[in-house]
């Protein structure tokens, strides 16, 4: 069967963003972008399927700007085999990128949607639930496990309080958490071989979605900034501190 | 503006994480909340009993158990004919359904709301929390998960709410539940605990884990939580940590152990009203937000404290 993830070009997770001075947003010039690390597991849980046997198709998809296609890259020297790359001048939201992604899904008739759960530049979690909601697919959300038989896809969700395991019909959408999986790295020689391999590129108008964003940001600032605090010199100085609080006795 | 809350419940008891969901949905108009599952009239009841609450709908049938998504979604959707606003409390419950209750409304959801800003604006966080953005919507209708932590819970006795039975729409043959694994936790739910005492890779062990941290937490009375380094080497399960991915947390009083304070922590915890960090290294990033560090060996310094409390 075959495979459909999407990932995201973001700020590298190591680097911490810096608020423009105008709050107009958080400064991405000449900053580290990486693949969106839930995105890596999806993309390493679908490499996994296929060197199970169960999938036969791997195709990896992101929608942004013409950058994008590095993430893409990565995304074929782990082990996908072909991208489509959607370009895009202004920013797409999740409600439109899940409206793409379902024409893509028309177009490509994959049995099985594999999303991290969130990008952590936005922290929306929101369009793989809203894929599945426009497909009218089930949807197995914050998985950290999959397992596919039977026309069935069982995943085992991280949920508050513990783990719960769904039965799904295919074809279905799945969004990755943490431990589902560690992602491999890409070697030397997949990195050369994934040069070759074929990427479409297309723009969001070919698909004659409406992706024009509903939500404006008025500005963007920096949290409120925590005083300074205090060092205390041992634990009895600690424990002093704590009764004056009132939480010991 | 009528508004419809999502009420998360365990099928016997109202979650608290609701009750801030009715305070963040109270700023925007009339409150009607939403009980979904099996056998869920005390949960209704309790659900009446909120302060403030108008209509209570309960879709009491098999379909709705579990809150599987494809099932509830459509009740929702069908509800939101007469409702301007679905909020939800940011709880993996409602992080599930909302954004595909969106989607069929086809408006854009507004996830982790921190305050209402107007009837249309509102602020959140993006990048772990260090940025937050104020976002307006051109939507007619709104869809909001709320950040618990951000508003204070409404109280539980003293409403009157009026119970009304909604038509169930029916199983949709998508998925179903096959099975749970609920954490045992004698301690007090992370969320809204009022201390909480967090371990991080330091501890270097499960075993030093239970060790060091439990017993603190008891002396405290404390819940107990973890960065992701420790659930990931299996010091702890999976549903004690906290950070960006995790558990957003914002205790009165925040114990961080042997944890570092990467960005992905300090997201989940950094709203917290008094910061305590123990670490040995002077230069951890944990101690530019504690309120009161102390410098030393966690394995000497952490039975010195539980000993002395």
């Amino acid at each position: 069967m075959k495979v459909l993830v999407p990932v995201k070009r973001v700020l590298d997770y190591n680097v911490k963003p810096r608020v423009k001075a105008d709050g107009t947003g958080v400064d991405l010039a000449n900053v580290k972008m990486s693949m969106n690390p839930f995105d890596e597991i999806a993309v390493e849980e679908a490499i996994r399927l296929k060197e199970k046997g169960t999938v036969t198709e791997i195709v990896v998809v992101s929608i942004g700007e013409q950058k994008s296609q590095e993430t893409l890259r990565t995304a074929l020297a782990m082990g996908a085999d072909r991208a489509i790359l959607v370009t895009s001048e202004t920013k797409v939201e999740p409600l439109g990128v899940a409206k793409l992604l379902a024409r893509i899904v028309e177009e490509e008739a994959p049995q099985l949607v594999i999303l991290g759960k969130q990008a952590i530049d936005d922290d929306n979690n929101q369009t793989g639930q809203m894929l599945a909601g426009l497909l009218g697919w089930a949807q197995g959300t914050f998985a950290s496990k999959i397992e596919i038989a039977d026309g069935k896809a069982t995943v085992t969700r991280e949920i508050d309080g513990g783990l719960e395991t769904d039965a799904l019909t295919l074809p279905a959408i799945v969004t990755t958490d943490l431990r589902l999986n560690e992602p491999r790295y890409a070697s030397l020689p997949n990195i050369m071989k994934a040069k070759s391999k074929p990427m479409a590129t297309k723009t969001t108008a070919d698909y004659g979605v409406d992706v024009a964003p509903r939500l404006t940001t008025l500005k963007v600032v920096e949290p409120g900034k925590r005083s300074a605090g205090v060092k205390v010199a041992d634990v009895d100085e600690l424990v002093m501190k704590l009764k004056a609080m009132g939480v010991a006795k | 503006m009528k508004t419809l809350v999502w009420v998360d419940h365990d099928g016997a008891a109202v979650k608290d994480a609701t009750l801030s969901a009715v305070t963040a949905a109270s700023q925007l108009g009339e409150v009607h909340l939403l009980v979904a599952g099996q056998g869920v009239g005390a949960v209704a009841e309790a659900a009446a009993k909120i302060a403030g609450v108008g209509k209570v709908h309960v879709a009491d049938d098999a379909a709705y158990d579990h809150a599987l998504a494809e099932n509830v979604a459509p009740l929702v959707v069908d509800l939101m004919g007469h409702h301007d606003a679905f909020v939800t409390a940011a709880t993996t419950t409602g992080k599930n359904i909302a954004p595909r209750v969106a989607a069929m409304l086809d408006v854009m959801q507004i996830s982790e709301v921190l305050s209402v800003e107007g009837p249309d604006t509102f602020t959140r966080p993006i990048y772990a929390g260090n940025a937050i953005a104020t976002v307006q919507t051109s939507d007619k209708k709104l869809v909001l998960t709320i950040r618990g932590t951000a508003f204070d819970k409404a109280t539980a006795e003293g409403g009157s709410g009026t119970i009304e039975a909604v038509a169930a729409t029916g199983d949709k043959g998508l998925s179903s539940f096959a099975g749970s694994e609920i954490a045992a936790n004698a301690r007090p739910e992370l969320t809204s605990a009022k201390i909480i005492v967090s371990g991080g890779r330091a501890l270097g062990s499960e075993e030093k884990f239970h060790e060091l941290i439990d017993p603190l937490a008891d002396a405290l009375g404390a819940g107990v939580g973890a960065s992701r380094a420790a659930v990931d080497a299996g010091y702890a399960p999976n549903d004690y940590q906290v950070g960006q991915t995790g558990k957003i947390v914002a205790p009165e009083i925040y114990v961080a152990v042997g944890i570092s304070g990467a960005i992905q922590h300090l997201a989940g915890m950094k709203d917290s009203k008094t910061i305590i960090a123990i670490n040995k290294d002077e230069d951890a990033p944990i101690f530019q937000v504690a309120d009161l560090g102390l410098v030393g060996d966690l394995f000497k310094v952490v039975p010195e404290l539980t000993g002395k409390l």
